[in-house]
């Protein structure tokens, strides 16, 4: 099958996820090719860096596309493909690029969308597997059988892969959609007092602490370890935590000498945040917590049993 | 401003759910249902709009099973509330099926929640927007109305956002924390309880996949720490101190 990895860049850097979309063209292609699809104001800067994992590069330069758009990123990936061989099968990263673009140009294509697809395969037909329930399920699905497919792909799997040395097309293709969305600037993360991916030691709190009044038995933790609170989504989204300590994929990646997570069920995109960090207790009373497969110490039992106690224990220590 | 809203009775996934002996289904006794959480933002911030600028918000939801959802929407301040009587877990016949219930509805603005809490596929909304051919943002965390245009911020990594402008009428995905959702008052429940839904039949759609197979990760747990508060502790200190954190 034809598959094809829609590259991902930002700022004039490419984004790792677009080397790791082509190991898994390249694993899945059968007698098909891989293609790198590549779209900007500039697009052969990044084609030599693809051509060396893709059978062939699609580089289409205009003048219009300098930033990510999801119109016309759609409108250009559609025709691209209706000028290809079909079956086609379209790659895009897990990310908060792809998971825009993927269904909107899914929709356009009329085909198939999985997205956070952690497995593929390709038989008589396309199959997939993902997580569901908050990482606690997984499921093998079949795709009904179609002219396109678009799955977008969890980060960080696909690391590694073997050359392919493929040819690059410098393409002018011209948007033939009216953007309905414009694009007015990026926005840097606010700096706060503290700034939690260089902390050696984080307390992170989750939903599972129950409410904003507990958050206190966290910070008299972290004080005592010698670190900072930092929170999950949900614990910033309630306002426990602030917003610059949110620990994740759309916060902050972290990895200190010591994670300890009070509470944190393990969202991928806090997992992903935080499971480089050197040691890893979690404590949480649901003993399926995803937080568990990343911590080196995992706890199931009430953090308003158990932290107070290991409170008590460190003050003494402390004298 | 007239918003639509998509909202889903979903499943609450703090605990998982048991699989059936097929391996195709949850049991059902095993899943609990409530609002989803993303949807409750979507459904505060076009309360919001509506308060500040007036016109209308519909609640839409599908399933059989969805009424304490609506009605819940109806008590934090939606206007109407529409039903669609076919159940799927497909994205795709979902989104189907919204576009073929909407047909009639006049609207500025969709607004749905980012993702669902028990599916995760963040499908639907934009999956809606390219078959109304719809401009579209997702992962918002702000919007606000300027003439007949909307200024939206939206969520990348790495703590960055993304500022953007979108002509009405477009369709947003909207992010946990954009807003903080009210709790409806008691009243407001107990009046909700007597509001009409409206029903609305759609034709049956094609599946876009088939389940093959449901079950439970591989989980390569770290080591167990298991015993009283007080032991658990004791345990705790040793491995700080043995890992040169204390």
């Amino acid at each position: 099958m034809e598959v094809f990895a829609v590259a991902e860049h930002s700022q004039g850097e490419l984004a790792s996820i677009s080397l790791e979309l082509l190991h898994l063209a390249n694993l899945i292609k059968g007698s098909g090719k891989s293609n790198a699809i590549v779209i900007s104001n500039n697009g052969r800067v990044f084609a030599e860096q693809l051509a060396k994992y893709a059978d062939k590069v699609w580089a289409i330069e205009d003048k219009a596309l300098e930033n990510y758009h999801p119109e016309l990123y759609t409108d250009i990936i559609f025709q691209v493909l209706s000028r290809v061989e079909k079956p086609a099968l379209v790659l895009i990263g897990d990310t908060a690029f792809g998971k825009e673009l993927a269904p909107y140009l899914a929709a356009k294509l009329n085909a198939p969308v999985q997205t956070d697809v952690v497995g593929v395969e390709i038989s008589d037909r396309v199959s997939i597997s993902k997580y569901i329930f908050q990482g606690k399920v997984m499921v093998d699905v079949e795709l009904k059988a179609s002219e396109c497919y678009v799955l977008t792909v969890r980060q960080s799997l696909f690391k590694e892969g073997p050359e392919v040395g493929g040819d690059v097309n410098v393409i002018s293709i011209k948007p033939s959609v009216v953007p309905r969305r414009n694009f007015v600037k990026y926005i840097e993360p606010a700096v706060g007092e503290v700034d939690i991916s260089r902390e050696d030691v984080l307390v992170t709190v989750g939903k599972g602490i129950g409410d904003i009044s507990k958050v206190k038995i966290a910070e008299e933790l972290a004080e005592l370890l010698g670190g900072v609170v930092a929170g999950s989504r949900i614990a910033i989204d309630y306002g426990w935590i602030p917003k610059d300590r949110q620990v994740g994929i759309s916060g902050k990646v972290v990895n200190p000498k010591l994670y300890f997570g009070l509470g944190v069920s393990g969202a991928s995109q806090h997992v992903m945040g935080m499971k480089d960090s050197e040691l890893i207790i979690a404590i949480n009373k649901d003993p399926e917590a995803p937080i568990f497969e990343v911590a080196e110490y995992c706890v199931t039992g009430d953090i308003h049993e158990i932290v107070p106690e290991l409170i008590n224990k460190l003050r003494q220590i402390k004298g | 401003m007239n918003i639509v809203v998509l909202v889903k009775q979903a499943y609450v996934s703090d605990f998982r759910p048991s699989i059936t002996a097929d391996g195709k289904d949850f049991e059902k006794q095993s899943l609990v249902n409530e609002m989803n959480d993303w949807d409750r933002y979507a459904l505060e911030e076009a309360i919001k709009i509506k308060e500040e600028m007036g016109g209308e918000v519909v609640a839409i939801s599908v399933g059989e099973d969805c009424d304490d959802t609506l009605r819940k929407c109806f008590a934090i301040g939606a206007d109407r509330a529409i039903k669609i009587l076919l159940d799927s877990t497909d994205s795709w016949n979902i989104a189907e099926n919204i576009r073929e219930a909407i047909g009639e509805e006049k609207f500025d603005l969709i607004l749905a929640g980012f993702q669902s809490q028990d599916l995760n596929n963040a499908l639907v909304g934009p999956i809606l927007a390219g078959m109304l051919n719809l401009p579209y943002a997702t992962a918002v965390t702000s919007v606000k109305f300027e003439d007949r245009e909307v200024r939206i911020r939206r969520e990348l990594e790495a703590g960055f956002e993304e500022e953007d402008t979108l002509s009405l009428p477009c369709l947003l995905t909207v992010q946990t924390g954009i807003n903080r959702p009210k709790y409806p008052s008691v009243r407001s429940i107990l009046k909700a309880r007597t509001r009409e839904i409206k029903e609305v039949r759609v034709t049956p759609k094609t599946p876009t996949f088939e389940i093959k197979r449901l079950y439970f990760p591989a989980t390569k747990k770290g080591k167990t720490i298991e015993g009283s508060p007080e032991e658990v502790s004791t345990k705790i200190v040793e491995v700080l101190k043995e890992r040169g954190v204390l």
